[in-house]
């Protein structure tokens, strides 16, 4: 650490301090760390939820009677549903078209006859199937209440339950389904990888624009020193940043963090590695920050927002997209932090998807330390 | 006058596309995008790994479990001999859901009483359990209804018939492929935007544009051009693919469309001028880019829906011009509408437009470092 020839460690420190001066200097980097998981989380966590509530329907009968106000009444009795009466079939036609309903219930005039025949009463039940997630959600909704409506008119009339198999549901986890308890953690993942990626996407291509990447190497400082410096710097701030959105996880959003906190903070640096290493990757590259700033925007928002795990299930998509998604960073953090947060310490999901986080971030290091080294040649 | 214009749009493209990974970023990105998106945005689960818990070993469990095997949703990956197995299988994500039979199964089925079904779901993705409930709950009533009529048992005096209008078969994939076709044009308009004006600043070419005869009303022109042409081009050629390659229905009227796409793409301009004027430099430039990309996104409403958002957030979305366009290109894609009912989806973007715009070119002269 000391000497005249051997000072690495002094030089590590004067490159720290250089690359803390800049941040400072131009402070939208600390806007980046603190001001963007806040802003981002806060909007986010209120405002995404896959939880439909109150989805406005409308309710059609053709002949008002007792029995069919009976069943309607079962529907009205749950949060799910917004209901409101149609005059006619055509008025509520025109309503789901107008999307101000997402779905129709209708009884048909002769339902309290049918209702007493062998063959049973139909009930027609249409949904917009535009939002075809929402619309399986109500059609779930609507077959949720028929069955309790059935059964408790079953009860009511002395007759025996008419479906011979009752499906009892545990949900593990998430016993609620709470999709805010699933959402938020994938949130830390998108808006880490935001961060970090936006926090370097840029640092070594302003140098070498700007002409200092050439002052600093004709320094005693090696490139390798200078790519620690800026990794460094902005690892602290990632870290920092971090903590932060954990936190409000945590303490705004009421996410429970069954995992240990230790494993939750060593995987995160993990992942803020890769996420830093592909910022860099991405500006020593690109060389200018112009085409940097273009490429940070295409590879990292929309690919963590949609082929992480964090809202489409991976093992759904074709095999070749499933393959693209191993390069996606996000993922590996995205199946970390859901179930560090909501299962506990898994070792089985969290050792592969932690050694696949070692692997990308020693992959991006080293491609952006063989070009920043080939320049000096 | 015009000539100065056409000259400085001139120049916006040369600056834009002379670097030849500026190019390829400009087209290859978007098409790629598409492709892997339109593929993996679907809320349709595909082989779902399930794990079957049977400790009945009768004929009627035989039958039941022989439904999940026949359904193509689901892939048994493990047969389960004690309850100790569930926990280890769902921790780790081996499987999704554990179906349980319990050991009088049969016998109550036989003898007509209800015969209770156990499912254990893993809730570490909400949405995704909730959607294999929803597949489960229709394989037993599927179960339920051959069972009765297999017997001649009393069939339930209510049935329900459904429909579904606009997309009879559900595919969540067509409501989403138009959902990216705008995100991927907001995505290219920040491109060509969001850092121009940045870059001119941070390396002083913006003040020899100042002192040019061009006024700033007409170098904003110069900016918006190149930028509402590579947008107009983009969708046009992402819109192509998603009709043609994933067969998504176009089944409105490209007048609709256009009109649409015109106006979201001078809002998203504008906000990406009025981002680019608004950063000394390009780092600044690219955290504004990601501070109104990101949320014009994520409240959209392209994966979750407006409606479920609290009040507060859901008036944070009128400023959205995603929001709208997205309104239009489901409604265009998939409803059929023409120009009537989109017309009040067009203002609200046109305003945002005017706004943005207006506001940029005020900052070109008012905002000097």
């Amino acid at each position: 650490m000391s000497g005249a020839r051997g000072g690495a460690g002094m030089r590590l420190r004067g490159l720290l301090r250089k690359e803390f001066l800049q941040i400072v200097r131009d402070p939208s980097s600390i806007a980046i760390a603190f001001l963007m998981p806040i802003f981002l989380l806060t909007l986010f966590g209120y405002g995404v939820s896959l939880d439909a509530d109150h989805v406005p329907i409308a309710l059609v009968q053709d002949a008002p009677s007792r029995d069919g106000a009976d069943f309607l009444a079962s529907i009205r009795g749950t949060h799910y549903f917004a209901p409101r009466e149609a005059a006619s079939m055509a008025e509520a036609e025109r309503l789901l078209r107008e999307g101000k309903v997402n779905g129709i219930v209708r009884l048909p005039a002769d339902f309290p006859r049918r209702l007493r025949e062998s063959s049973g009463a139909p009930i027609q039940v249409v949904v917009s199937g535009v939002d075809a997630n929402t619309a399986r959600l109500v059609l779930g909704y609507v077959e949720g209440a028929w069955g309790t409506w059935l059964s408790s008119r079953a009860a009511r009339l002395g007759q025996e339950a008419s479906s011979p198999v009752g499906q009892q549901t545990r949900i593990w986890f998430n016993a609620e389904l709470r999709s805010r308890n699933y959402l938020v953690p994938g949130l830390v993942a998108i808006i880490m990888t935001l961060i970090g990626a936006l926090l370097t996407a840029l640092v070594m291509a302003r140098e070498w624009e700007r002409g200092t990447m050439e002052a600093l190497l004709v320094t005693p400082a090696s490139m390798t020193e200078v790519l620690l410096g800026k990794l460094g710097a902005y690892f602290v701030l990632g870290t920092g940043g971090m903590f932060l959105t954990v936190g409000l996880a945590v303490w705004l959003f009421d996410v429970p963090l069954r995992g240990s906190f230790w494993v939750l903070w060593a995987c995160s640096s993990l992942f803020l590695l890769a996420a830093l290493g592909m910022g860099l990757t991405i500006s020593t590259l690109a060389r200018s920050q112009f085409v940097a700033g273009q490429v940070a925007i295409i590879t990292t928002f929309l690919p963590a927002f949609l082929l992480s795990g964090f809202i489409f299930d991976i093992g759904s998509m074709p095999p070749v997209v499933q393959a693209i998604t191993h390069v996606i960073v996000a993922r590996y953090f995205v199946a970390i932090v859901q179930t560090l947060f909501l299962a506990g310490d898994v070792w089985a999901v969290v050792v592969p998807n932690a050694l696949a986080l070692a692997l990308l971030a020693a992959a991006f290091l080293a491609i952006t330390w063989r070009k920043s080294r080939k320049r000096l040649d | 006058m015009w000539w100065r214009i056409l000259a400085l749009v001139r120049k916006e493209f040369l600056a834009l596309l002379k670097d030849p990974k500026s190019r390829l970023v400009l087209v290859v990105p978007p098409l790629v995008q598409l492709l892997v998106f339109g593929y993996a945005a679907t809320f349709d689960l595909r082989q779902v790994p399930i794990a079957v818990l049977d400790e009945d070993r009768g004929s009627a469990s035989r039958e039941l479990l022989a439904a999940f095997g026949g359904d193509a949703t689901f892939v048994q990956v493990a047969r389960l001999r004690s309850e100790d197995e569930i926990a280890p299988l769902v921790d780790r994500r081996k499987v999704l859901a554990v179906i349980r039979v319990g050991p009088r199964f049969t016998d109550d089925l036989l003898s007509g009483r209800p015969a209770p079904l156990q499912v254990i779901i893993d809730g570490r993705n909400s949405n995704t359990a909730m959607i294999a409930l929803n597949y489960v709950r229709s394989v037993v009533e599927r179960f339920n209804s051959d069972w009765i009529a297999a017997r001649g048992l009393q069939a339930p005096p209510a049935r329900l018939e459904t429909r579904a209008w606009f997309n009879p078969n559900l595919e969540s994939r067509w409501f989403f492929i138009p959902g990216i076709v705008g995100m991927l044009t907001l995505v290219v308009t920040m491109l060509v935007t969001a850092l121009t004006v940045a870059r001119e600043r941070e390396q002083g070419t913006f003040d020899q544009l100042l002192v040019t005869p061009l006024r700033p009303g007409e170098i904003l022109l110069g900016k918006t051009v190149p930028g509402f042409v590579i947008g107009i081009l983009q969708a046009t050629l992402i819109m192509v693919v998603a009709r043609a390659w994933f067969g998504v229905p176009f089944l409105g009227s490209l007048a609709a469309f256009y009109a649409g796409l015109a106006l979201f793409l001078l809002s998203a301009v504008g906000a990406g001028l009025l981002i680019s004027s608004l950063s000394a430099t390009q780092q600044q430039g690219l955290l504004g880019a990601f501070l109104f990309m990101v949320p014009a996104v994520i409240l959209s409403g392209f994966a979750t829906p407006i409606a479920n958002m609290p009040e507060a957030v859901q008036l944070v979305t009128y400023v959205d011009p995603l929001r709208y366009f997205l309104v239009i290109l489901r409604k265009v894609f998939l409803e059929g509408a023409g120009f009537a009912l989109v017309a009040d989806q067009l203002w609200p973007m046109a305003v945002i437009g005017a706004v943005t715009l207006s506001l940029a070119s005020w900052l070109f002269r008012h905002r000097m470092y």
